[in-house]
């Protein structure tokens, strides 16, 4: 059996393509590109990845549609969004149609590279791509999944709606488990307005790799989890309970919690 | 035919027909009626005199025949019968002769029993021996194509001394001894009859001519050529040229009509232009979407080299500092498009609570660039602290990117200074407080959109004074009291007011002023209770508890202005109008529509002041809460 090929990138740009090349030969990874969706769709179905890129404007069929016939032909790499409509409504949506990240462009080296890391790490955890077509593990199997009352971003960030309509909002577990152990977080400044799929918050990993937790909906912030600076290993140990990132007052409550997952139909 | 065709379907024709018409039967049968009224008068009149002189006659008559003086009988007769008017007077006897005649030829001739003179009484076997005045005359033709003739038929009755006296003439048996036979010529009244006749004849038709000429005149112009002038803005405004207005047509329906008209017309345009603006937006969002993401690939390419790069040469300080500048000003162009695509974002106005100093960081930061070629420089001034207001922060930012650029455009070369700046006012309603909405007692709606003041719908009323009537426009905003008066009112009087639509009075029956003791004008203001008003001019005393139990509220001040060349005084007030414009070719007049609209949609009051070669201020009110008073 050949090497599985790391990555495979789709983007119809071919200065795309080739940085994305660059960056990724740099760091070592063996990587493919195509320039529609109809041959990365083939391409996936000969070979094994164990990470796709994939951008959402294509000629012919777009981003949605590579993630949508991924799921009818079984194919269970990971796929992450990259688009030059940063407009955060596809990142919602790509999210909710099972993207595992998203990459708005234009990127730095870093956010691609931190972007990967993430990916290859959760494909190593859901043992998914060293068997050819293998389901892999569930989530749950690696990971703790957010509890029953709580919505989700895709795999990446949580929030729970108490009763006092105060939303609580943090990292899932799945997240923290795809970057190495942590070893800063940074809080957005008090006054700022978080955005649903917006950044809201970074964490340094001791890789030194950066990597930005998207906000799982739009608010207001109450408090911040002040705590988690002096331990940002809190987010490890208990992302669910005191890992908590923060308190906010939701915008557009009805609206936004239509393009997050119910983390109920987990169980 | 085609012309006549089209000739019978205008309203003025058809109107002009029926009128005709009518007017042709009335006259005709008033002149008919009137002809024979006359001759039947006319003949009664002759008929009368006839009888009279028959009887004249008779009686002067009498005493000769009594003494059988002939030859005076015959003298009287004949003088009697010279008279023109008369045909012939004759004396017939019991037997049918003509014993006396003024007719010379007829003495001595006999008179059939058939002939009509005698038809009267010898019509049936036994003659009658009583005549009624009726039966005593008839009509007829001497001969066939002569006058017309009246005979009047006097019976002589006997008397004692007619068969009392010596001569024995008559016997004592007979009734009737003779018959005075007068025959008048009537070719005189006929005469006069055709006359007057001919008179109301052309009475008639000069009636009937005068009528139609009137009736055509007036249809035409109170009808046919103001229908006329509607039809054909009707076909301008159809063809698209939505700038055309009816001439005045006058004070009545028609003229209610033009102006109704003119009104639609202006909503109209109005709101095409709406439709122009959002469709423009629209075109402009997905511009801007375009432009964006085509901008993001090469965008990547250099951010993703460069940054690469950044990181391949940590060892090589002097090249890092280089390609530190080149990743910065990348990123920065990152945050340009996304703040374009943000802001392009034109969709349903969604109101958020935002953070107005984000905002106005946002707006600057668009144009920050452009504006600092021209050498000038933008400095904000905002409060730290602002709460949160419930804006639609796509369109506020729209908002400030156009005052901004507005502002640097009017600061010639040489530089100048944009100050934008935002705090927080606590407010009385008195002076700030806008009346949106306005109803008399039966319901009819005070708020006018054809007089503005300040740039607001005006509250108007029907003022009566002394005999004369005219209008008086109140200033809707709470306290301020720009209001203008079409009648010439001296001070210190009051006048009747009322509503314009259906007259009712709208001065309250027992209220009166705080201030001066006048009456007071009040109307309802609807779901915020009623609005009250002194009517006297110099007081302005003014009451609305609605707005004032509300208190005073919290608004949002924000200002931005220039160091340019202000705006002069008769441009300041046409600012806000739909395409009005001061930059030529160049500007489309739609932008401070435009803010006004969003302003407006969001409570609050935009105002303008300006000195020439100083500079202009613009100030924006935005209320922090939805408020009750602003409908």
């Amino acid at each position: 059996m050949s090497k599985a090929v790391d990555i495979l990138v789709i983007d119809d740009e071919q200065v795309v393509r080739e940085g994305v090349c660059r960056v990724c030969e740099a760091g070592g990874f063996s990587i493919e590109a195509v320039g529609d969706a109809a041959s990365g769709l083939e391409r996936l179905r000969k070979e094994v990845y164990r990470l796709v890129l994939c951008d959402v404007m294509l000629p012919e069929f777009d981003g949605f549609h590579v993630l949508d016939m991924m799921k009818k032909a079984g194919i269970t790499t990971p796929l992450i969004m990259i688009t030059g409509c940063s407009t955060l409504q596809n990142a919602v949506n790509a999210l909710k149609e099972g993207a595992i990240d998203f990459i708005p462009k234009p990127f730095t080296v870093d956010e691609l590279e931190s972007g990967i890391q993430r990916g290859l790490r959760y494909q190593q955890l859901m043992d998914l791509g060293a068997f050819p077509r293998s389901l892999g593990k569930k989530a749950s199997d690696i990971s703790r999944p957010c509890p029953r009352e709580f919505h989700r971003l895709g795999r990446l960030s949580w929030v729970k709606i108490e009763n006092n309509g105060i939303g609580l909002v943090g990292v899932t577990d799945l997240f923290m488990k795809s970057v190495a152990a942590v070893k800063e977080l940074t809080f957005v400044e008090m006054n700022r307005d978080l955005i649903q799929a917006a950044p809201c918050a970074t964490v340094t990993s001791q890789d030194g790799l950066v990597h930005e937790i998207l906000c799982p909906m739009s608010g207001t912030i109450v408090t911040r989890n002040e705590q988690l600076l002096p331990h940002p290993e809190l987010l490890e140990q208990d992302p669910y309970s005191s890992g908590w990132l923060y308190q906010i007052v939701p915008t557009n409550l009805a609206y936004e919690l239509n393009h997050l997952i119910p983390c109920s139909q987990d169980y | 035919m085609h012309m006549i065709s089209q000739l019978a379907r205008k309203i003025g024709f058809k109107l002009i027909v029926v009128v005709g018409v009518t007017t042709f039967v009335t006259m005709g049968i008033y002149a008919y009626i009137t002809i024979r009224t006359q001759r039947a008068d006319l003949f009664a009149e002759v008929e009368r005199h006839a009888m009279q002189l028959s009887e004249t006659v008779r009686n002067s008559t009498r005493y000769d025949m009594l003494l059988n003086q002939r030859e005076s009988i015959h003298t009287i007769i004949n003088d009697i019968g010279s008279d023109p008017a008369i045909d012939e007077v004759r004396v017939l006897n019991k037997e049918g002769k003509i014993i006396y005649s003024s007719r010379k030829e007829n003495i001595g001739k006999m008179v059939d029993k058939q002939a009509e003179s005698c038809y009267a009484c010898h019509a049936a076997d036994q003659p009658l021996q009583r005549l009624s005045m009726s039966q005593r005359t008839r009509v007829f033709r001497i001969h066939p194509d002569s006058a017309r003739a009246l005979g009047v038929i006097s019976p002589i009755y006997t008397e004692r001394s007619c068969w009392d006296a010596d001569c024995h003439a008559h016997s004592k048996q007979q009734q009737v001894l003779g018959v005075l036979d007068v025959t008048f010529s009537l070719a005189d009244a006929d005469e006069r009859i055709r006359a007057s006749a001919f008179q109301v004849g052309i009475f008639a038709i000069s009636a009937i001519l005068a009528a139609s000429f009137i009736i055509g005149f007036f249809v035409n112009k109170w009808i046919s050529l103001p229908v006329g002038a509607l039809l054909n803005a009707t076909k301008q405004v159809g063809g698209g040229n939505l700038s055309y207005t009816v001439p005045d047509l006058g004070k009545d329906d028609i003229g209610m009509l033009a102006q109704s008209f003119n009104t639609m017309t202006m909503k109209l345009s109005e709101a095409r232009l709406q439709l122009f603006q959002s469709d423009k937006m629209a075109s402009l969002g997905r511009l801007a979407a375009g432009v964006a993401h085509e901008i993001n690939n090469p965008l990547t390419g250099v951010l993703t080299y460069g940054s690469f790069l950044l990181k391949r040469t940590q060892n090589h300080p002097e090249l890092q500092e280089d390609l530190k500048v080149v990743v910065r000003e990348t990123l920065r162009c990152r945050e340009i498009v996304k703040s374009l695509l943000d802001f392009a974002r034109q969709s349903i106005p969604k109101k958020t609570a935002s953070d107005m100093s984000e905002i106005i960081d946002r707006a600057v930061a668009v144009v920050e660039h452009q504006v600092s070629i021209k050498g000038v420089k933008i400095v904000k001034s905002l409060e730290p602290h602002l709460p949160k207001m419930t804006v639609d922060p796509n369109q506020m930012q729209q908002v400030f990117v156009n005052l901004i650029v507005n502002a640097a455009d009017a600061i010639e070369s040489g530089g100048g200074t944009v100050t934008v700046s935002a705090k927080l006012l606590q407010l009385a309603p008195q002076g700030v407080a806008q009346v949106k909405s306005a109803c008399c007692p039966k319901g009819h709606n005070l708020i006018t959109n054809d007089f503005k003041i300040d740039g607001l719908p005006a509250i108007r009323v029907k003022a009566r004074y002394e005999g004369e009537e005219g209008f008086m426009m109140l200033d809707p905003v709470y306290g301020r009291n720009r209001n203008h008066f079409d009648l010439n009112v001296k001070a210190r009087t009051e006048f009747e007011m009322v509503c314009p639509e259906c007259g009712i009075s709208l001065l309250e029956e027992q209220g009166k002023c705080e201030k001066c003791g006048s009456r007071l004008l009040s109307f309802v203001v609807p779901s915020h209770g009623e609005f009250e008003a002194c009517v006297s001019k110099e007081c302005g005393w003014q009451r609305w508890l609605a707005v004032d139990s509300a208190g005073k509220q919290e608004y949002v001040e924000l200002i931005v202005s220039d160091t340019g060349v202000g705006i002069s005084k008769e441009n300041l007030a046409k600012i806000f109008e739909p395409f009005f414009t001061t930059k030529g070719q160049k500007g489309t007049g739609l932008g401070l529509a435009v803010i006004w609209g969003i302003i407006d949609n969001h409570d609050g009051t935009i105002s303008v002041e300006s000195e020439l070669g100083v500079g202009t201020t613009f100030t924006i009110r935005l209320p922090l809460k939805r408020q009750p008073a602003q409908a």
